[in-house]
C-alpha cells in the first residue's frame, strides 16, 4: 500500500472574488443553497435566524447623492489558517467539542454536524459571521426531500453549519482521480457551486498555493484584500476591488486611522 | 425453680442461642451466595443474550441470492454486477439492470428466483436490497481510493459474502437504525478479522497505520473532512 501522506503536496484552496465584477445578483447564494442542502423556512424576513452559507453584503461609501457608490461583497466562509498557517482559526481554537477540524492538506475547516451539541463559541469567535444554528429542524416543501444532495449530510436543529467550500466535490473529484490511478486533481475538477454559478465569473476557486492555478496570480494583485486581515486570521478568501474605498471597508479602520493605512498598503 | 436449676436454664439457654445463631450465619452466608450466583448469571443473561437481542432487531432481505452460483454463470466477476462508473463512484448493489439478460423469465426452479422475477423483473421495481455495511448519512467512503487507490480485496472489508451460497441475516440496531455489522456481531465489540466491524475506530486504525491523511490540527489523526461529509 502506498502512503498517502508524502506524495501529497500541501494545498490551501482558496478564492479571489473580484469585486468589480460582482453584480449582486445572488446567483452564487441560490446555487450554494441548492448545493449544501440549506434549509430556510417559510418566512426568511428575519435574518438573524436565516441561514446562508455564502452571504452577498451591500456596502456603499457612504456618501451622499451624487457621490453614492455601491459594492457587493460576497462572503463565503474565509477559512482561515493563523499566523504561518497553523490552522488554528478562531472557531477550531474554541470548539469544546473537536466538531470542527483544520485540514492541513486542503486547508479547508470542516464541520462535522454530528459531532456539534450547538454550545455556539465557535459563532461567537467567528469574526465574519458565516456560522450558523439551527434553530428548528429543516422543514422542506412537500417532494422536496427527494431532491436533496446525498452528498451532503442534512445537519439537525441544534447544530451548527457553515460553508465547506462544496467539499464533497473535492471527494467525488479524488473518487474519480482514483479510478483513473491519479492521486491529484486538476484545478478544473474541483470547483464549488458558486463558482460555476456565477453568471459575471467574479468568483475564481483553486489552490492558492499552486503556480498554474488562476488564483495564484490573482491573488497577487495590488488591488486585492481580504476581510479584517489585522486580526491576523490569513483568511483564503481574497477580494479584489479597484476603488480604494472598498478595500478600506475590508478592515475595521478608525476614521484618523485611513490615511495611514493607507500610505502603510501603498 | 431454684438458683441453680435457673441458671443452669440461662446457660443451655445461652449456648442453644448460640448454636442458633452460627447456623442462621451459615444459612445466610449460603443465602446471600445463591443470590449473587443467581444475580450474576441474570446480569450476564441479560446482558449477553437478552440485551443484543433486543438491542438488535432483524429484517428480511426481499429474496435470497446466491453468490457462489451466479460466480459461475457470469462472464465478468464482481464486476458484471459490482462495478465503478465512469466518473469513479460505485454502483453497489446491483440494480435490475445487471439482471434482466438473464432473468426476463424464470430459468431455475427455485422460489426466490420467482419471487424476483414476478414482483420485480415484471413490473420494473428496483430490489430494495438492505445493505449491511452501510454507513450513516454523514461518512463519505470511496471504493475507488480503496479497491483502486490501495488495491485492497473485497474481502478485507466485506469477508467471504462473495464466495457465499445465500445472503445473511440482515439486523440493524432499533434505537440507531444502522446496520448491525457497524458495530459487528460480538456484543462487547471484539474483533479477529478486518471485516468484523467497521465502526470509526476501525477506518481510523487502518487509516493511521497507512498514513492517510493524517492531517487534523485538532487531533494530529485522520481529518474530520476525509470520511465525513
Ligand atoms: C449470467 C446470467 C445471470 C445473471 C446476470 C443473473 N442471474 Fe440470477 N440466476 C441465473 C440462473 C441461470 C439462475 C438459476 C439457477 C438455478 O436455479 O439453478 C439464477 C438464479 C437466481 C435466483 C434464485 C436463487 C439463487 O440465487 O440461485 C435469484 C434470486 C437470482 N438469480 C437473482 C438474480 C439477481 C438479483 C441478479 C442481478 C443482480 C441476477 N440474478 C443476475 C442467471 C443469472
Ligand atoms: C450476479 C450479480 C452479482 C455478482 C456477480 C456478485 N454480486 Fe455481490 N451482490 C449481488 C446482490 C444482488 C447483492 C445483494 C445486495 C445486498 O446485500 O444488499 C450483493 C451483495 C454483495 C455484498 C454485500 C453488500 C452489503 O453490504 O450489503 C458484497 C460485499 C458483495 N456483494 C461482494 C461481491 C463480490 C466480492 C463479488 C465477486 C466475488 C460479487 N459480489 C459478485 C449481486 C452480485
Ligand atoms: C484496511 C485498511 C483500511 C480501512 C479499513 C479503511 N481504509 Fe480508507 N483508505 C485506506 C488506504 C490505504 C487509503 C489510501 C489510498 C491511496 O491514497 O491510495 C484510504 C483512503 C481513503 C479515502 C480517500 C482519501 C483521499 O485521499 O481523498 C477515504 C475517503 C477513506 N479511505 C475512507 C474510509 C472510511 C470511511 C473507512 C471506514 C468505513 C475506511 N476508509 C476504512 C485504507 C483503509
Ligand atoms: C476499505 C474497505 C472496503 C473495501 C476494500 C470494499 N468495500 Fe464495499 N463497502 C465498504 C463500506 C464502508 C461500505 C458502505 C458505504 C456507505 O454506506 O457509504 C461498502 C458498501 C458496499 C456495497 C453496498 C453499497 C450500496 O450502498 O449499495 C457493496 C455492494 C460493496 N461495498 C461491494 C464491494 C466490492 C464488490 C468490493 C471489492 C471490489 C468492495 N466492496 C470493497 C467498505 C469496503
Ligand atoms: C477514517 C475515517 C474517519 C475519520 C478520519 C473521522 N471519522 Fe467520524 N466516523 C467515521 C465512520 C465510518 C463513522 C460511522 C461509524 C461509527 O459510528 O463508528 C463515523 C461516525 C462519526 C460520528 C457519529 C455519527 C453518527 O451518526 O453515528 C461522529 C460524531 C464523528 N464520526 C465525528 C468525527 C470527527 C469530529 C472527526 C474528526 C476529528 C471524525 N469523525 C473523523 C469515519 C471517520
Amino acid at each position: 500500500m502506498e502512503k498517502g501522506h508524502n506524495n501529497t503536496t500541501t494545498k490551501r484552496y482558496g478564492m479571489v472574488i473580484d469585486l468589480d465584477k460582482c453584480t449582486g445578483c445572488g446567483s452564487c447564494m441560490v446555487a450554494c443553497m441548492q448545493e449544501n442542502n440549506v434549509p430556510f423556512k417559510k418566512d426568511e424576513t428575519d435574518k438573524i435566524k436565516s441561514i446562508t452559507w455564502l452571504r452577498v453584503y451591500k456596502l456603499n461609501n457612504g456618501k451622499p447623492y451624487p457621490d453614492t457608490e455601491i459594492c457587493y461583497l460576497p462572503r463565503p466562509c474565509q477559512h482561515c489558517s493563523g499566523v504561518g498557517d497553523h490552522g488554528h482559526s478562531p472557531c477550531v481554537s474554541v470548539c469544546p467539542a473537536t466538531a470542527t477540524d483544520y485540514g492541513m492538506d486542503t486547508g479547508i475547516v470542516s464541520q462535522i454536524y454530528t459531532r456539534c451539541f450547538g454550545c455556539r463559541y465557535c459563532m461567537a469567535a467567528c469574526p465574519y459571521h458565516v456560522r450558523y444554528f439551527n434553530w428548528w429542524d429543516p422543514v422542506w416543501p412537500k417532494g422536496m426531500e427527494k431532491s436533496l444532495s446525498p452528498n451532503v449530510s442534512v445537519r439537525m436543529r441544534g447544530v451548527v453549519e457553515k460553508c465547506s467550500f462544496c467539499f464533497h466535490r473535492y471527494q467525488l473529484a479524488m473518487d474519480r482521480a482514483f479510478f483513473e490511478g491519479r492521486k491529484e486533481i486538476e484545478e478544473h475538477e474541483y470547483q464549488t457551486a458558486c463558482t460555476q454559478a456565477c453568471p459575471s465569473k467574479s468568483i475564481t476557486f483553486g489552490d492558492l498555493n499552486n503556480p498554474k492555478h488562476a488564483v495564484y496570480e490573482l491573488k497577487q494583485s495590488p488591488n486585492a484584500f481580504r476581510l479584517l486581515e489585522r486580526l491576523h486570521t490569513n483568511t483564503k478568501v481574497y477580494y479584489v476591488s479597484s476603488k480604494e474605498w472598498v478595500r478600506m471597508a475590508g478592515d475595521n479602520y478608525l476614521k484618523d486611522e485611513h490615511k495611514e493605512m493607507a500610505r502603510a498598503k501603498g | 425453680m431454684s438458683a441453680s436449676e435457673e441458671k443452669a436454664k440461662e446457660v443451655s439457654a445461652e449456648a442453644a442461642g448460640h448454636g442458633a445463631d452460627t447456623s442462621k450465619e451459615q444459612n445466610t452466608t449460603g443465602i446471600v451466595f445463591i443470590f449473587f450466583v443467581v444475580g450474576l448469571a441474570a446480569s450476564l443473561l441479560a446482558g449477553w443474550i437478552v440485551f443484543p437481542k433486543v438491542l438488535y432487531s432483524q429484517k428480511q432481505q426481499p429474496f435470497d441470492f446466491n453468490h457462489q452460483s451466479h460466480m459461475e454463470m457470469v462472464d465478468n466477476g464482481c464486476q458484471s454486477c459490482h462495478f465503478f462508473r465512469e466518473d469513479g463512484t460505485f454502483s453497489g448493489a446491483p440494480k435490475l439492470a445487471q439482471c434482466i439478460d438473464c432473468h426476463e423469465y424464470v430459468q431455475g426452479g427455485s422460489e426466490d428466483e420467482t419471487i424476483f422475477v414476478e414482483q420485480y423483473v415484471a413490473n420494473y421495481h428496483e430490489v430494495p436490497w438492505l445493505i449491511y455495511a452501510k454507513q450513516p448519512p454523514c461518512v463519505f467512503f470511496s471504493h475507488a481510493a480503496h479497491v483502486n487507490g490501495a488495491g485492497m480485496d473485497c474481502g478485507t472489508c466485506h469477508g467471504d459474502i462473495g464466495n457465499s451460497t445465500s445472503l445473511p441475516v440482515y439486523e440493524y440496531n432499533v434505537i440507531t437504525s444502522y446496520s448491525r455489522n457497524i458495530w459487528g456481531k460480538n456484543i462487547a465489540g471484539f474483533k479477529k478479522n478486518t471485516w468484523d466491524r467497521m465502526k470509526m475506530d476501525d477506518c481510523s486504525e487502518c487509516h493511521q497505520k497507512n498514513d492517510v491523511k493524517q492531517y487534523s490540527v485538532q487531533t494530529e489523526k485522520g481529518a474530520c473532512f476525509v470520511c465525513h461529509k
